[in-house]
């Protein structure tokens, strides 16, 4: 059985060389990294360099790097890490963030109290609209906090122009930090270039290469000097910024996918793209009313994410299921049912356009097959589907 | 899905697959609607076992707080589990929007009128049997099956029937009367030849952790904790309302006349003792709730309107039930009559003559007619907003 992978979005297989770097630290080299012995400091050197590799890739330092157990925990920490703090030292603890986030923050900034604002038609943060919040909430003497915006959006891939929000949050919240959920960022956006502008930055490592179960939060700047208050306290020996034991194998398997990602980044990306652009094409040639979400010169290279009229998800995705081409549509709740997608609500793209909606996310492991195979498929599908 | 093989063939003898009528298709590909319980999880079961190509489905209907139904995360977790044990697909589908428009807002917009609807049975008719229907069918399946207690058979002469389940304590062919012929031949029961303790001794028999949960008994989007009250109270503006005796003087008083329902004792602001006295009509526009004794409750008989027919229209002597768990009556059944009754209505409107007084029957609720035998649905509708 073939199967025809298009949910890098959501998930990606691991690389190998991830795998290989792992397993030395399942088997062998069992310590726990705080511990005193020589098993331990083993353990201990391969996280130590670990974070230094990290760093490298992000353009921050190693201290800066913090270790967590998955890109939701380092947005929360993030978000509610700094509202929490702003709180202890008196101030109101505003959060503000666009409408188009992942849940990771947008509920954090909710649940809060913070500002939602609103999007652009491809999903961007308007800028305009940003600028009037953070205005508005420092007249009203409660300034924002914290401003967390995505490097990458999740479902249409909409590239955020990160250095235009941090101009706009240095103008005109001077005292705010900006968090970037960059967790969809790494296999297409040298992050050198976002965290010099940032205070904050969250990463998720199965969403390039490595395993489940391990994240990154980058805290520098003024949130490294203040500090987002910890999310899970204990024994504090993520440098006393998160607490429970290292995850050893999972940071050494992140590590190593972060570093090969880097390194085939820009010929992965010409290579994606041209998949994605092949496919987006078939697509809209083979089928009548198909709708581009986003255009292309304004987001990620593997993200092909359309609207088709006259079709509903949730039929769609069984029959992509029933030929194992895997694919997804906007985000599901715990039930698994899926939910309409907040982002193209955000976006103000028509609802019932939007029950059509249909992401097929090319990445590391795709191939010209996979195209060839997904657009056979899904047009049949959906022309069966439209009958 | 993709289990196409038939590796599951039947095991001859511990149940007769009850759908012989498929079965002689050949293997089929069923979509079992999963709610999480034991009788959809055994429905799988028995489907699985006669060597069916089966997926399982499970509807997220409501998205509010829920003790039970098909909407909560354990729910869900339950059907999931059951589906892996079975070795079978299972898909969550999203018809939240549709349970708002066909269950949830007429329940409320039916209160707010002084009707009292069966939200399940609307469920089924506009959810269960519709919108899954349609995907089902949309999708290539052959066959949509769920756990109620209810039997499809067939006539001589090849017409499908509708009959009580097997297990009469468990019967739900009351709230699946308005199946016509269409639907049940798209439609499977496996478990209502079976008694519920035999339900729960095949979940047993493979360890199915849906073995011994409790049977779901309410409204899936009302919560024990809240209640109804508190449900509509947040939808529904309520208006007090002046309780009066059969002579038109006010006795008493109450605070939500949305709340009152015909035949309705406690609650009505009235004091205790004397003789037993009950909502006999509930007039919302005026807001007025009369109250009379057990005779004033009694009537002739009721009309009822929307009606479904499971074959051909059936007129004449008939059993009628009212609730999902009342006794059938025995009636005349008069088609195509009732309150500006016009000639195309012969199929949609029928007037009920009980043969002996009958308590009143609340607009609103659905009102089922059994053939003499107490066997066989005929049809069902609507109990009309005014009684004759």
């Amino acid at each position: 059985m073939t199967v025809t992978y298009l949910d890098h979005a959501a998930s990606t297989p691991m690389r190998p060389e991830a795998i290989e770097a792992m397993l030395p630290f399942l088997d062998g080299s069992y310590a726990n990294p705080s511990g005193s012995h020589r098993f331990a400091r083993q353990a201990r050197k391969a996280v130590d360099e670990s974070r230094d590799r990290i760093a490298d890739v992000l353009g921050c330092r190693p201290n800066e790097v913090v270790f967590t157990g998955c890109g939701t925990e380092s947005d929360n920490m993030a978000v509610g890490g700094a509202v929490a703090a702003a709180r202890l030292a008196g101030r109101a603890g505003v959060a503000v963030c666009p409408a188009a986030e992942h849940h990771a923050v947008l509920d954090v900034v909710e649940h809060g109290g913070g500002e939602v604002v609103g999007v652009d038609g491809i999903g961007h943060v308007d800028i305009d609209e940003l600028a009037g919040v953070l205005d508005r909430l420092d007249a009203s003497g409660r300034p924002a906090d914290v401003v967390s915006v995505m490097t990458v959006n999740n479902e249409v891939g909409t590239v955020t122009d990160i250095g235009a929000v941090a101009a706009v949050v240095r103008r005109h919240a001077p005292d705010a930090w900006l968090h970037t959920d960059a967790v969809q960022a790494p296999s297409w956006v040298d992050l050198r270039h976002i965290t010099p502008s940032v205070d904050l930055l969250a990463l998720s490592a199965h969403k390039f290469g490595g395993p489940k179960g391990v994240g990154v939060l980058v805290e520098r700047g003024r949130a490294a000097e203040h500090r987002v208050a910890p999310l899970i306290i204990g024994g504090g020996q993520e440098r006393e910024r998160r607490s429970g034991t290292h995850n050893v194998a999972g940071i050494v398997a992140m590590t190593e996918a972060m570093v090969r990602t880097d390194v085939e980044r820009d010929d992965e990306c010409r290579r994606i793209a041209a998949l994605r652009d092949q496919l987006v094409d078939r697509l809209c040639a083979d089928l009548d009313d198909v709708v581009e979400t986003v255009p292309r010169d304004r987001k990620v290279a593997g993200n092909a994410h359309v609207c088709i009229a006259g079709i509903e998800s949730e039929a769609l995705l069984f029959l992509l299921d029933e030929a194992d081409v895997c694919a997804s549509a906007a985000s599901a709740c715990a039930s698994g049912a899926m939910e309409p997608s907040h982002v193209l609500a955000a976006m103000g793209v028509d609802r019932s356009l939007a029950l059509g909606a249909l992401r097929l996310s090319v990445g590391h492991a795709s191939t010209q097959a996979d195209v060839d195979r997904a657009v056979h498929v899904v047009v049949d599908a959906v022309t069966r589907l439209r009958r | 899905m993709r289990r196409t093989d038939g590796s599951a063939r039947a095991e001859p003898g511990l149940i007769e697959p009850p759908h012989a009528r498929v079965r002689s298709l050949g293997w089929v590909k069923v979509m079992c609607a999963m709610s999480g319980g034991v009788d959809s999880s055994v429905a799988a079961l028995l489907l699985r076992r006669a060597g069916h190509d089966v997926v399982g489905v499970t509807m997220k209907l409501w998205g509010g707080d829920s003790d039970t139904g098909c909407c909560s995360v354990s729910d869900v977790d339950d059907a999931r589990r059951v589906a892996q044990q079975l070795d079978i697909d299972h898909l969550v589908f999203n018809f939240g929007d549709d349970f708002d428009q066909h269950v949830v807002e007429p329940y409320v917009d039916a209160h707010r009128r002084g009707v009292t609807p069966n939200p399940c049975i609307e469920c089924n008719r506009s959810v269960k049997f519709a919108r899954l229907a349609e995907r089902a069918d949309l999708l290539g399946f052959d066959a949509v099956a769920t756990g109620h207690h209810a039997r499809i058979g067939r006539t001589d002469d090849g017409r499908l029937t509708l009959e009580r389940g097997h297990d009469a304590a468990k019967d739900q062919s009351y709230v699946v009367h308005m199946l016509d012929q269409a639907q049940l031949a798209r439609t499977l029961f496996p478990v209502g030849h079976l008694d519920k303790a035999d339900v729960r001794a095949l979940a047993t028999e493979i360890d199915l952790r849906t073995a011994d949960k409790p049977d779901s008994q309410d409204v899936c989007f009302i919560t024990k904790s809240d209640g109804r009250s508190t449900f509509l109270g947040d939808r529904i503006t309520f208006r007090p309302a002046r309780v009066v005796d059969t002579d038109g003087a006010e006795i008493g008083r109450v605070e939500a006349v949305e709340m009152v329902t015909i035949g309705q004792r406690k609650g009505l602001g009235l004091p205790g003792g004397g003789p037993k006295r009950y909502a006999v009509d509930v007039d919302v526009d005026a807001a007025v709730v009369t109250v009379g004794d057990e005779r004033d409750l009694l009537d002739p008989g009721v009309d009822v309107v929307d009606v479904a027919w499971v074959d051909a229209p059936v007129g004449g002597e008939v059993l009628v039930q009212c609730s999902a768990h009342g006794a059938p009556r025995r009636a005349t059944v008069e088609l195509g009559v009732g309150p500006e009754a016009g000639a195309a209505d012969r199929a949609t409107r029928a007037s009920v003559r009980w043969a002996t007084a009958e308590r009143r029957v609340a607009p609103g609720q659905s009102v089922v007619f059994y053939d003499l035998t107490d066997r066989r649905v005929l049809g069902g509708g609507i109990c009309a907003a005014s009684t004759s």
